[in-house]
C-alpha cells in the first residue's frame, strides 16, 4: 500500500484521512446499540417462553409415560386392567372421526373458498357478512362447538345420537372456517394473469377455475386442510359433550351406529383415575397421539415442498 | 353469434372483388389498403371506469391481416381500449362501454353475444408472460382441450409451437415446467397457446415491454409472419416498434378538462403507419412520434 506514498507529510495526510474514515464508519450511536441488542433480548425471550412450554409438556409426557410406551398401545384394546390396556380401540375411533372430519369439510371448505374468491362480489352485503361470520366462527371456543353438536346433531333435528358421525359432523363445523381461511389466502396468492391468460384463451370462469385457479392453490390448500384436521384430531372438549363414550370395549366397524371414543377423550378419561398406572397409561397415550399428529403435520410439509409454485 | 368460418369468408370474398389479382400500382397502394375488409368498427366508444372516463370518442377501422397499432403516452388508455376489443374490461365490474363497436359487421356488445364465444375469436398476449404453472405442452393444449378442437392434440400443439417459433426449442422438453424458460420463450408461448385456438384476431398488450431487445426482435418477425393468418393489434409505448411492424398506427393522447381535475385517452390521428411517422397531418403526433414530448 505504502508504495506510492514518497513523503513523510503525505504518509500523515493518508494516516489521519484513513483513522478518520476508520472512525466514521465504526461510530455507531451508543443508543442505538443498546436499544438494537434489548430487541433482540426480548424476541429471543418469547421464542424461548414458546419452545419451554412446549418443551416441558412433552418432557413431562415421555418421562411418565416411556416406561410404558410400547407396540402394545397400538394393537391392544381397552381393557380394564391398566397394565394390560391399549389405545387401539380410541385410534379406530379417532380414525373413524377424522375421516369423516376430512370427507365432510374439504369439499365443503374449498367451495366456499372459491365461491367467496371467485364468484362472490365482495362489495355485496351478503358476501361481507359470510366472511365476517367466517372469521368470528373460527374464533368461537370449540365447547361451544360441542354444545351445538349435542343439541342439532347428537338429538335434536338430525338425531343421529352418541356416533362417530356425530362427531365429524361437529369437527367439521369447528374447523371449517379455519379451511375457508386457509384455502383463499391460497386462492388469493393465484396471479390475476393466470386467470386472465385462461379468460381471454375463451375458458368459461368455471373451466378457469376448475384447470388453473384450483391445482395452482392446491398445496397452500392441502397444508391448511392438514394442519386443521390436526386440530380436530387433538380435540376433547367438544367430543366429551356430544358423548365419544369412554370405556368402549369393542372397536368401533360401524359410524353410524357403534359407540366410539378417540385418542384425546381416553387420556382424558384415564387422567381423572386414581391410580398411578392410568396415569402411566395416560402419558403413554399423550406419545401415541403426538406421534400420530406429528406424522400428520409431515405429510402437510412434505405435500406443501413437493407442489409448491412459486410466482 | 355466426363467426363461423364460412360466414368470415363469405364476407372476405365479397369486399374487394377479385382485388388481390389486379396489380396494384405502388402509389395507390394506401387506396388499396383502406378497400380492405374491416374486422373492427369503432364508432363513438367511451370508456369509464366507475363513472371516471377512461376514453373518450374513439372511433377507428381495423384491417383484416394488418398489424394495427396503438401508441401515445401513458395513461392514454390505449390497454384500456384494447381491452374492449375481446370483452376483458367485462372482468372490472365498474367499466362501462358506450358506442358502438362492430366486429365483422355485428355488435360485439350486443345483448345475445357471450364474452366468452368473443374471446375464442379473439385471442389476447398481454404485457408480462402469463404461461400457466404446467408443462410447455399443457400450456398449449389447454385452449383446445377445453374448446374441444378436432384433430390429434400432439399435432395441435406442434403447429402451435412452429408458427410461433418456439418448436425447435423445446421438442425435446416439452413436459417441463413452462416457468424454467426465458422470459422471451414464455411470451412467445403465450403466443403459442393464443393461436391455437385458431383465433380470427389477436391483441397484444405491450407484449415486448418486459423483453430483451433480442426476445423483442423474435416477437416482431413473428408478429409479421402471423399476421398473414391472423389480424393482430398490438398496443406499444416504443414507437420504433409501432413503425418497424404495424401497417396502420393509431396515436392517442391524454386530454384534460377544464377543471384539469379528470383526464381519458382520445384519439389524435390514425393512418397508415408509414404517414404517421413521416408526415402527420396533426402537429401533437409530430411532436409526439420525434421525440420532442412524451
Amino acid at each position: 500500500m505504502s508504495d506510492g506514498i514518497r513523503t513523510e507529510r503525505t504518509r500523515l495526510a493518508v494516516a489521519g484521512a484513513r483513522s478518520v474514515s476508520m472512525a466514521e464508519l465504526t461510530n455507531q450511536p451508543r443508543g442505538e446499540v443498546i436499544r438494537g441488542r434489548i430487541f433482540w433480548a426480548l424476541l429471543m425471550l418469547a421464542v424461548s417462553i414458546a419452545l419451554l412450554g412446549l418443551a416441558l409438556l412433552l418432557i413431562d409426557a415421555v418421562i411418565d409415560g416411556a416406561d410404558r410406551f410400547g407396540v402394545g398401545l397400538f394393537t391392544d384394546q381397552v381393557s380394564g386392567i391398566p397394565e394390560n390396556g391399549g389405545f387401539q380401540t380410541a385410534i379406530i375411533g379417532s380414525l373413524w372421526v377424522i375421516g369423516g372430519v376430512i370427507l365432510f369439510s374439504v369439499p365443503l371448505g374449498v367451495g366456499a373458498a372459491l365461491y367467496l374468491e371467485e364468484y362472490g362480489d365482495g362489495t355485496k352485503w351478503w358476501n361481507r357478512l359470510i366472511e365476517l361470520n367466517i372469521q368470528n366462527l373460527a374464533a368461537v371456543p370449540s365447547i361451544v362447538y360441542g354444545i351445538l353438536g349435542l343439541a342439532f346433531i347428537v338429538r335434536g333435528p338430525l338425531s343421529l345420537g352418541q356416533v362417530a358421525l356425530s362427531a365429524s359432523l361437529t369437527l367439521t363445523l369447528l374447523i371449517l372456517p379455519t379451511i375457508i381461511i386457509a384455502a383463499r389466502e391460497s386462492i388469493r396468492a393465484v396471479p390475476p394473469s393466470i386467470r386472465e391468460g385462461a379468460l381471454a384463451l375463451g375458458a368459461t370462469r368455471w373451466e378457469t377455475t376448475r384447470h388453473q385457479v384450483l391445482p395452482a392453490a392446491v398445496p397452500g390448500i392441502l397444508t391448511g386442510v392438514i394442519l386443521a384436521v390436526s386440530r380436530a384430531f387433538g380435540e376433547a372438549a367438544p367430543l366429551l359433550l356430544i358423548g365419544a363414550t369412554t370405556f368402549v370395549t369393542a372397536n368401533t366397524n360401524n359410524p353410524v351406529e357403534d359407540p366410539y371414543t378417540t385418542l384425546p377423550v381416553q387420556i382424558f378419561n384415564y387422567f381423572g383415575r386414581a391410580q398411578d398406572e392410568w396415569l402411566q397409561l395416560a402419558a403413554a397415550g399423550i406419545i401415541v397421539m403426538l406421534l400420530l399428529v406429528l406424522a400428520m403435520n409431515s405429510v402437510a410439509i412434505w405435500l406443501r415442498n413437493r407442489y409448491e409454485q412459486n410466482w | 353469434m355466426t363467426h363461423d368460418p364460412t360466414e368470415r369468408d363469405r364476407i372476405s370474398g365479397d369486399a374487394p372483388a377479385g382485388h388481390a389479382e389486379i396489380a396494384v400500382r405502388p402509389e395507390f397502394q394506401h387506396m388499396a389498403n383502406l378497400s380492405k375488409e374491416k374486422v373492427f368498427e369503432l364508432r363513438d366508444i367511451n370508456v369509464s371506469y366507475g363513472g371516471n372516463l377512461a376514453v373518450k370518442d374513439i372511433s377507428l377501422d381495423i384491417y383484416r391481416n394488418q398489424v394495427t397499432a396503438l401508441i401515445g403516452p401513458s395513461g392514454c388508455g390505449k390497454s384500456t381500449l384494447i381491452r374492449c376489443l375481446n370483452r376483458m374490461n367485462d372482468l372490472v365490474p365498474s367499466a362501462e362501454v358506450t358506442g358502438e363497436l362492430l366486429y365483422h359487421g355485428e355488435d360485439l356488445y350486443g345483448p345475445k353475444v357471450d364474452p366468452v364465444q368473443v374471446r375464442k375469436l379473439i385471442g389476447m398476449v398481454f404485457q408480462k408472460p402469463n404461461p400457466f404453472p404446467k408443462s410447455i405442452y399443457d400450456n398449449v393444449a389447454f385452449g383446445p382441450r377445453i374448446l374441444g378442437m378436432d384433430g390429434k392434440m400432439d399435432d395441435i400443439v406442434e403447429r402451435a409451437l412452429v408458427r410461433s417459433a418456439l418448436w425447435d426449442e423445446v421438442k425435446d422438453r416439452l413436459d417441463d415446467n413452462a416457468y424454467g424458460m426465458s422470459g422471451g420463450q414464455q411470451q412467445r408461448l403465450c403466443i403459442a397457446r393464443c393461436i391455437a385456438v385458431e383465433p380470427d384476431v389477436i391483441l397484444m398488450d405491450e407484449p415486448c415491454s418486459a423483453l430483451d431487445p433480442i426476445s423483442t426482435g423474435k416477437i416482431e418477425d413473428l408478429m409479421t409472419e402471423l399476421k398473414q393468418d391472423f389480424s393482430i393489434v398490438i398496443v406499444t409505448h416504443n414507437m420504433q416498434q409501432a413503425a418497424r411492424v404495424s401497417d396502420r398506427t393509431a396515436f392517442l393522447m391524454v386530454e384534460l378538462d377544464a377543471t384539469e381535475q379528470n383526464r381519458w385517452g382520445r384519439i389524435v390521428e390514425y393512418d397508415e403507419t408509414e404517414k404517421i411517422f413521416t408526415n402527420p397531418s396533426d402537429k401533437r403526433t409530430e411532436d409526439y412520434v420525434s421525440g420532442k414530448v412524451g
